[in-house]
């Protein structure tokens, strides 16, 4: 509750921040979502009350952008990119890689909610491409090997012996 | 305040118009229907049918009629060869996105999207077909929507939004996966903001909003946007 409450008032400073207008609603969305973590449907109903739009428009801004997260991701996330350079330098195998050993679908998270797999449009590293970001670290030239260990040790698991 | 007139050609016909005037409108001014199908007279403009398309001399660019602003010495085509084959094959391509079939649609008889396959000699689907399998959402009292017979030309959500004030409708998603949804997407007979108009089943070109239990004949009544917008622009 005390936590919940922390966070509404910075959503409330971000609001008053941008004046409570409509055309702020991206930004805000942002920041919402960096609070919260996600972007759920009382909350977007709180900001689109704030911002006196309506609702469905905020819910297609929402939609619109695969930025916005409705639903809780994973305590760790690991994106894959899916932009032209990383995708033919296969990118692809390693996501089939991610989503057998750790039993998920892409998009989802695995059943402790422990790990999300997302993916997203270039990143803009293309030089460096296949692109896998864990957890806001992005590794360049991934291999299937490097990534899944990168994993297991955000997870906690076995660290890598050097 | 003076407002500039535009002088320009449209199928080889001259015509005035007020600067700022969508081609659309200033060829239906001189007597030229140019084929639409997300255009409603009375709402705003949306451009995204691709019906309207029409040629400009100088240009190699196709514009769609409804949201371009004419220009001084313009010289328009809206019919030729090039542009029949673009209109066929936005209607095949609307055609392909959800599940069309005539023959088990409310609306068959009374449905834009029929009427322009048929007035444009559209006889065929070249390309493969989605089949959408949507759920129906019949959740409200009385209003049904198939996003299966859905073309996203988004005059129900204009509608709601600039007719009746409401905005309750919008799309969510993009591209072949968009939808339009009732507020924060949920079953219509659970939203918070429909006042339960019927105008967005009013102008449904298609059978994709309709009232249960109501021939479609009596629900349709596509001139409703463009009269009310008169009447309050007489106040």
């Amino acid at each position: 509750m005390e936590k919940d409450d922390k966070q509404r008032i910075m959503l409330e400073k971000v609001l008053k921040e941008h004046n409570y207008q409509e055309s702020a609603l991206l930004e805000i969305l942002h920041r919402a979502q960096e609070i919260y973590g996600y972007l759920d449907k009382d909350l977007m109903m709180d900001i689109s009350g704030s911002l006196n739009l309506p609702p469905s428009h905020v819910y297609g801004v929402v939609t619109f952008y695969s930025f916005f997260k409705l639903r809780k991701s994973g305590e760790h996330v690991v994106t894959g990119c899916l932009g032209t350079a990383c995708y033919v330098r296969g990118v692809e195998q390693i996501m089939e890689a991610i989503e057998q050993e750790f039993k998920l679908k892409r998009g989802g998270s695995t059943a402790d909610g422990k790990l999300s797999l997302l993916l997203t449009r270039c990143i803009g590293a293309c030089a460096m491409a296949p692109n896998i970001v864990v957890d806001d670290e992005v590794i360049g030239k991934a291999t299937k090997e490097v990534v899944t260990q990168k994993i297991r040790e955000v997870l906690g698991g076995v660290k890598a012996e050097t | 305040m003076s407002v500039n007139i535009i002088k320009l050609k449209i199928d080889g016909v001259e015509v005035t118009v007020p600067e700022g005037t969508a081609i659309l409108k200033a060829a239906k001014d001189s007597g030229i229907i140019i084929p639409t199908l997300c255009n409603l007279e009375g709402l705003t403009a949306y451009g995204g049918c691709r019906l309207c398309l029409v040629e400009v001399s100088g240009t190699p660019k196709l514009f769609p009629a409804c949201s371009t602003p004419v220009g001084p010495n313009m010289e328009i085509t809206t019919q030729s060869d090039k542009l029949k084959e673009y209109r066929k094959m936005a209607v095949q391509m609307l055609l392909a996105e959800r599940t069309h079939i005539c023959s088990v649609c409310v609306a068959d008889d009374h449905c834009e999207l029929q009427a322009m396959a048929n007035q444009l000699g559209v006889d065929h689907v070249m390309f493969e077909r989605n089949w959408s399998q949507d759920e129906i959402d019949s959740t409200h009292d009385f209003l049904v929507i198939d996003r299966n017979r859905c073309i996203l030309c988004t005059r129900c959500i204009r509608v709601c939004d600039q007719i009746e004030g409401v905005h309750t409708l919008d799309l969510k998603l993009r591209g072949k996966d968009s939808q339009v949804i009732m507020d924060l997407d949920e079953h219509w007979g659970n939203s918070c903001s429909c006042t339960s108009c019927r105008k967005c089943a009013k102008v449904c070109p298609v059978g994709a909003i309709y009232i249960e239990g109501e021939p479609i004949e009596h629900t349709k009544k596509r001139d409703i946007a463009e009269f009310i917008v008169e009447r309050r622009n007489r106040r």
